[in-house]
């Protein structure tokens, strides 16, 4: 079967001929070549797959590709301002080497955007409860949690 | 994965239009975290998908009536933020943010949560292990085998697997209804009803009739409900599956130093097949104050008949110290 899909990615139409099978996460790196969202576990268990959703966080691994009709998907290559910088929080994941080997940071960057946003990342606390669903297989966490926490502030005071 | 058909219907009718006339290899899909994610490891396998994550019809979140009522499609994440929820049913609102992680909520809704399958590994595990939920008639893997994390209360000779949800731990303890619709019309069962123990017939895992869609839930507004909590007890701090949990409310009256207990209701998780209400245990507990011996007394009568395995005796104390701390911790919030 074969169901025709409209949907966009980082203001990019697309419009593809899915099968329903195929994850949101397949489609994105196998036909879009988007690569940025990972394939850890593939069972939702890890969050490295993580997107937004219309502006929501989701797991892109979970998500049937049909599910997207219409709606717009942002992955980790469609948050950089308009002149093509870095996002505040990938600079903050920097200052504070909130990663190792990189390959759950497209994950954590895209659900730490999100947290802040959603008003989550108020303490520390908060920020572990509300990140748990992305896994760092390198442990840098206390890492990550600073660079949200700083990122978080700086979001707050400008 | 198997090729399926997948259908996505305008209207609730529609959808029970699709329901009706595929049988039972039609599925409905809403998030998908359960249904698609089975279907990727090959334990669930429909012919036609019947997809209502869109449907407005199930999105909305109202307080009328004397009642809070759920839209079956409206998403784990904005029910526990949203306000009168914490307000009147904070245990309600706690039970879904200590569920799964923000990007499952956000994709997860209140109807498929309640229609969420087991955590069994064996369940899941597919070929080679037997499994009377999987496979009626094939035996339990479970029972000879690693049940560290299996359910102690409601068990059968067939089947052991843990009931995993949250929600419907804190929607039974606070009387909540779920409504239904159907080919045959709109009908309305408590949530404790929702769930059948395994006995000899663990793939019964629900008293849904074919066709029939859960479109919203409505619970009580109550005293007892607005000084709640849920205590989740987990391998882990955060986004983890329970050991043990307790969906807790308690109305106390007198002086403080002495306040007896007027209203209290407890269910438990994570311990049981099913979503387990200690009706007993709130019984008990009427008329007496909330000393630390009489919330372990309630936490005792609460798990009485538990039948552990090999490994997983220890849920048992876990369970009694669960249901007495979240008592305890509830009361002094209290006072």
């Amino acid at each position: 079967m074969v169901v025709p899909t409209t949907f966009t990615v980082n203001d990019t139409h697309q419009q593809l001929d899915l099968d329903p099978r195929e994850s949101l996460l397949d489609v994105l790196r196998e036909r879009l070549r988007i690569t940025g969202p990972k394939k850890g576990c593939d069972q939702g268990h890890c969050g490295a797959c993580t997107v937004h959703l219309d502006g929501q966080r989701v797991l892109s691994c979970l998500t049937p590709a049909v599910q997207v009709e219409g709606r717009h998907v942002t992955t980790i290559e469609g948050i950089s301002g308009p002149g093509g910088g870095l996002h505040p929080l990938q600079e903050a994941f920097i200052e504070n080497d909130a990663l190792q080997c990189g390959y759950c940071t497209p994950g954590q960057i895209m659900s730490g955007i999100a947290c802040i946003a959603e008003g989550n990342a108020g303490t520390d606390d908060d920020i572990r409860e509300y990140m748990s669903g992305n896994v760092c297989r390198c442990g840098a966490y206390p890492g990550i949690v600073a660079a949200i926490r700083q990122c978080a502030h700086r979001t707050e005071a400008s | 994965m198997l090729p399926f058909t997948y259908f996505r219907p305008r209207t609730l009718d529609e959808a029970i239009e699709a329901l009706r006339a595929g049988g039972e290899s039609t599925k409905l899909l809403a998030g998908g975290t359960t249904l698609y994610d089975m279907m990727k490891i090959g334990v669930e396998a429909p012919a036609a998908v019947v997809d209502i994550h869109l449907l407005r019809e199930l999105d909305h979140l109202e307080v009328r009536a004397g009642e809070l009522v759920i839209g079956a499609g409206a998403r784990m994440s904005a029910v526990s933020a949203h306000p009168e929820v914490r307000r009147l049913f904070p245990a309600v609102s706690e039970s879904l943010w200590r569920s799964a992680s923000q990007q499952l909520r956000n994709m997860a809704t209140i109807g498929g949560n309640l229609m969420q399958r087991t955590r069994c590994a064996y369940f899941r595990g597919g070929v080679p292990y037997p499994c009377n939920k999987r496979d009626p008639g094939t035996g339990c893997a479970a029972r000879d085998g690693v049940d560290g994390g299996m359910a102690v209360l409601g068990t059968s000779d067939d089947c052991i697997a843990t009931y995993p949800g949250d929600l419907a731990v804190a929607l039974v303890a606070f009387d909540a209804v779920v409504d239904v619709l159907g080919p045959d019309g709109a009908r309305s069962l408590p949530v404790a009803q929702l769930r059948p123990l395994p006995g000899d017939t663990p793939h019964v895992e629900h008293v849904l009739r074919p066709g029939e869609v859960i479109t919203q839930v409505r619970l009580p507004i109550t005293a007892v409900a607005a000084k709640s909590a849920y205590l989740k007890i987990r391998p882990r701090e955060s986004y983890a599956f329970a050991f043990a949990s307790a969906a807790v409310g308690l109305v106390l009256a007198g002086s403080p130093a002495e306040a007896a207990v007027i209203e209290c209701r407890i269910a438990l998780g994570g311990v049981s097949t099913v979503p387990w209400r200690a009706a007993a245990a709130e019984q008990w507990l009427i008329g007496r104050p909330l000393t630390e011996d009489a919330a372990r007394t309630a936490g005792e009568i609460a798990m009485r008949g538990a039948e552990p395995g090999r490994a997983n005796a220890f849920k048992v104390e876990l369970g009694v110290h669960t249901v007495a701390q979240s008592l305890l911790s509830l009361s002094r919030s209290e006072s």
